[in-house]
């Protein structure tokens, strides 16, 4: 008999598809992983605590940095929370323009993610294509807010920036550009044999696992679940817009594939219609000069693109929170990632980990 | 050339011999700088880049400035590393790379060695290459190499097999193993190559080639995204250059090998284009072979591992087994 080992493989901090420093502890049996534990917390900075220490407005910046990829909703989520406990009034103008950054947003994120998902499963080339057209995006926040990756955008009671002269049209020549390319992506990518099966079928689960583990996003829609924020409970001024929310039926890597695209889709289709309606006024709302909202607590809750992002303030009153904490979706959705890794080949391992969409600065904070 | 083949061995002889010998390993020095420059601006082409062009005119220069960049650099060889066989796996790599191009005929009489059994000794000598992988995938003791070293021998066996019978059906339809009567079979017509009665066998012949190069979609063995380099992840300096080389002296004699038993060799497409000399034929049908498998690595992400041994085993190997059947048949048919 030959004598046989597990393999104890230490998957990370320095992996090129662990996208950032996550660490996987996989034990292998050949190429079957048996058992794996997620390490997590290489890049935590406690932005929870350290947001007790600083103003409101002060910890703006930090939310940028936790899902960089997707600054611009962090930014909504902390903002519209303190506007809930105080009961601000936004102005349209700037509800407006929040609602168009972080669809654009959205847009830019999902292309990241759709990008260097291929870019794990071995094909070059759509990183490429994605980051081109992510970067018409990065160029308009940086038109708007001097700021390509964390752009500290939003403000208690509105925005900090007003939209440039021509900046409606860009976004307008964005959205007709974008719905070409998305049929290109389709045509290079979408039907590719190799691709297909490398993602039918894997990292399954059910809508009652993905419900049980809290997964939000692609991650619980994917299963067929129809539970999108924007849609069922709008806040800021989704309610007047027209979109659907894609589902899947299988709840593997390939649905999240398909609902992350069509989802940019469905993005297109609010900005669309937001810059036809964008309004005139004022960008920022009656607002104390120093922010203290009144005792109490709240939680609010949005959807980011990587799922449900929630942010919950206590508040003694002071100028300062008590206590903050926010729900991160890249930290919640990893945690099914070690019962869907056993039993799988290690190429398996990042298919899944690459359709789960994380951002390492959110799960650690 | 073959004239001197012929002749016998004495020192001048020797000498001539030699200085081809030498021009020819230079020639295939040449291709792999320029065939890295040409794949880097293909791909970079292919995704809205410009590619290598600071590094000398055009970044022609970029490949020799890289290939500098290992020969200075440290070498170094893990402390646990099987010491011996580290060092002895790039060479048993990239040796065989080079030998096995003797046989091929570039043109009607330039070949280096007219073996009677050269496809055979092709497909030998190539499999040695694979020997060179895991054990230098061994001998590094680094997790992630062994998993890409024992891809490789996995890939290998699953792949050796339907290449060496998709070339059967060719050796039916010649009957000689000798390259150059394999190319003086094919006709002057380019319907009359062997990619068209062959097209089962040129078919499975591709893929398996394309797999045999571990190159995308079948580069398992590196697998950056998974196994970060695979089998070269503790090679530096030189070594890892070894490495390199003999991957891509293996492109080169693959789309050779293609020319040669499918493509026609040295023939013009049309027999009124006969004035333009062979070798130039040779050399475009083997640059776009080539340009074939960089737009390949542009374009496709990377197949499973057992996806790779389900296509070997369960498609490829059945066609060409299919298609020997069927060749033999027609053969004895139209006799």
């Amino acid at each position: 008999m030959i004598r046989t080992e597990e393999l104890l493989l230490n998957v990370g901090p320095q992996h090129p598809s662990t996208h950032g420093v996550l660490r996987i502890i996989v034990k292998l049996d050949g190429e079957i992983i048996t058992e794996a534990i997620p390490v997590i917390g290489y890049l935590h900075r406690g932005t929870e605590k350290l947001a007790e220490d600083l103003t409101y407005t002060q910890i703006i910046p930090y939310t940028d940095r936790m899902d960089y990829v997707s600054a611009m909703t962090n930014n909504y989520v902390i903002c519209h929370a303190v506007e809930t406990l105080m009961q601000l009034e936004v102005p349209e103008r700037a509800q407006y323009l929040r609602l168009i950054v972080m669809e654009l947003q959205r847009i830019a994120s999902h292309l990241v993610w759709w990008g260097t998902y291929l870019l794990d499963i071995g094909a070059l080339s759509p990183f490429l294509f994605a980051f081109k057209d992510r970067e018409i995006i990065i160029n308009l926040f940086n038109e708007l807010c001097g700021a390509r990756l964390t752009y500290n955008y939003m403000r208690v009671g509105g925005v900090k920036w007003d939209a440039p002269e021509g900046w409606i049209q860009k976004v307008r020549d964005f959205v007709t550009h974008m719905r070409e390319q998305l049929k290109t992506y389709d045509n290079l990518v979408s039907g590719n044999e190799i691709f297909l099966a490398r993602i039918k079928g894997i990292g399954k689960y059910t809508a009652e696992e993905a419900i049980n583990y809290g997964l939000s996003g692609a991650n619980l829609r994917c299963t067929g679940v129809k539970w999108d924020l924007r849609k069922d409970m709008p806040y800021g001024i989704y309610d007047r817009f027209e979109f659907d929310v894609p589902v899947g039926q299988n709840g593997d890597c390939y649905d999240r594939y398909i609902i992350r695209l069509e989802e940019i889709r469905q993005s297109l289709r609010i900005l669309e219609q937001a810059v036809e309606q964008f309004p005139e006024g004022e960008i920022m709302g009656k607002v104390p000069r120093v922010i203290r909202p009144p005792e109490g607590e709240v939680y609010v809750r949005i959807e980011s693109p990587r799922g449900e992002i929630g942010c919950h303030i206590v508040s003694k009153g002071k100028d300062k929170p008590y206590r903050l904490k926010f729900r991160r979706p890249s930290f919640v959705n990893l945690q099914i990632l070690p019962k869907l890794l056993v039993g799988q080949p290690m190429a398996n391992m990042i298919t899944i980990l690459g359709g789960v969409d994380i951002v390492l600065g959110e799960v650690d904070c | 050339m073959l004239d001197l083949l012929a002749k016998p061995l004495t020192w001048a002889n020797f000498g001539i011999m030699l200085a081809f010998a030498v021009l020819f390993l230079l020639l295939i020095l040449g291709y792999v700088t320029y065939a890295i420059y040409f794949e880097r601006k293909v791909i970079g082409w292919m995704q809205f880049r410009y590619g290598p062009n600071r590094t000398g005119p055009l970044g022609l220069l970029q490949t020799v400035a890289d290939v500098l960049k290992l020969l200075i650099k440290e070498d170094t060889i893990p402390k646990k590393a099987d010491r011996e066989l580290f060092i002895l796996a790039p060479a048993i790599t990239f040796v065989p790379a080079f030998a096995a191009l003797a046989t091929f005929p570039f043109a009607k009489n330039w070949q280096f060695a007219d073996l009677n059994v050269g496809l055979l000794y092709y497909a030998a000598l190539s499999s040695i290459s694979t020997i060179g992988i895991v054990l230098g995938g061994w001998a590094s003791n680094n997790k992630y190499s062994l998993l890409g070293g024992m891809r490789s021998a996995a890939q290998m066996i699953s792949y050796e097999i339907p290449l060496v019978m998709s070339m059967v059906g060719v050796i039916l339809m010649t009957g000689s193993l000798n390259l150059r009567k394999i190319v003086e079979a094919q006709g002057n017509w380019f319907w009359e190559w062997n990619f068209l009665p062959q097209i089962i066998g040129f078919f499975v012949f591709i893929v398996a080639a394309i797999s045999e190069l571990n190159r995308t979609p079948f580069d398992l063995p590196e697998a950056e995204s998974e196994l970060v380099a695979g089998y070269h992840v503790e090679y530096s300096g030189f070594r890892f250059a070894f490495f390199m080389l003999a991957e891509y002296v293996y492109t080169f004699a693959i789309a050779a090998l293609t020319t040669v038993l499918f493509l026609g060799g040295w023939h013009a497409p049309f027999p009124f284009l006969d004035f333009i000399p062979g070798i130039l034929w040779f050399l475009i049908k083997m640059s776009f072979c080539v340009f074939f498998m960089f737009w390949l690595r542009a374009t496709l992400p990377r197949v499973r591992v057992d996806q790779l041994m389900g296509l070997g085993w369960k498609l490829l190997l059945p066609l060409a087994l299919a298609n020997i059947f069927i060749t033999a048949i027609v053969k004895e048919l139209l006799r």
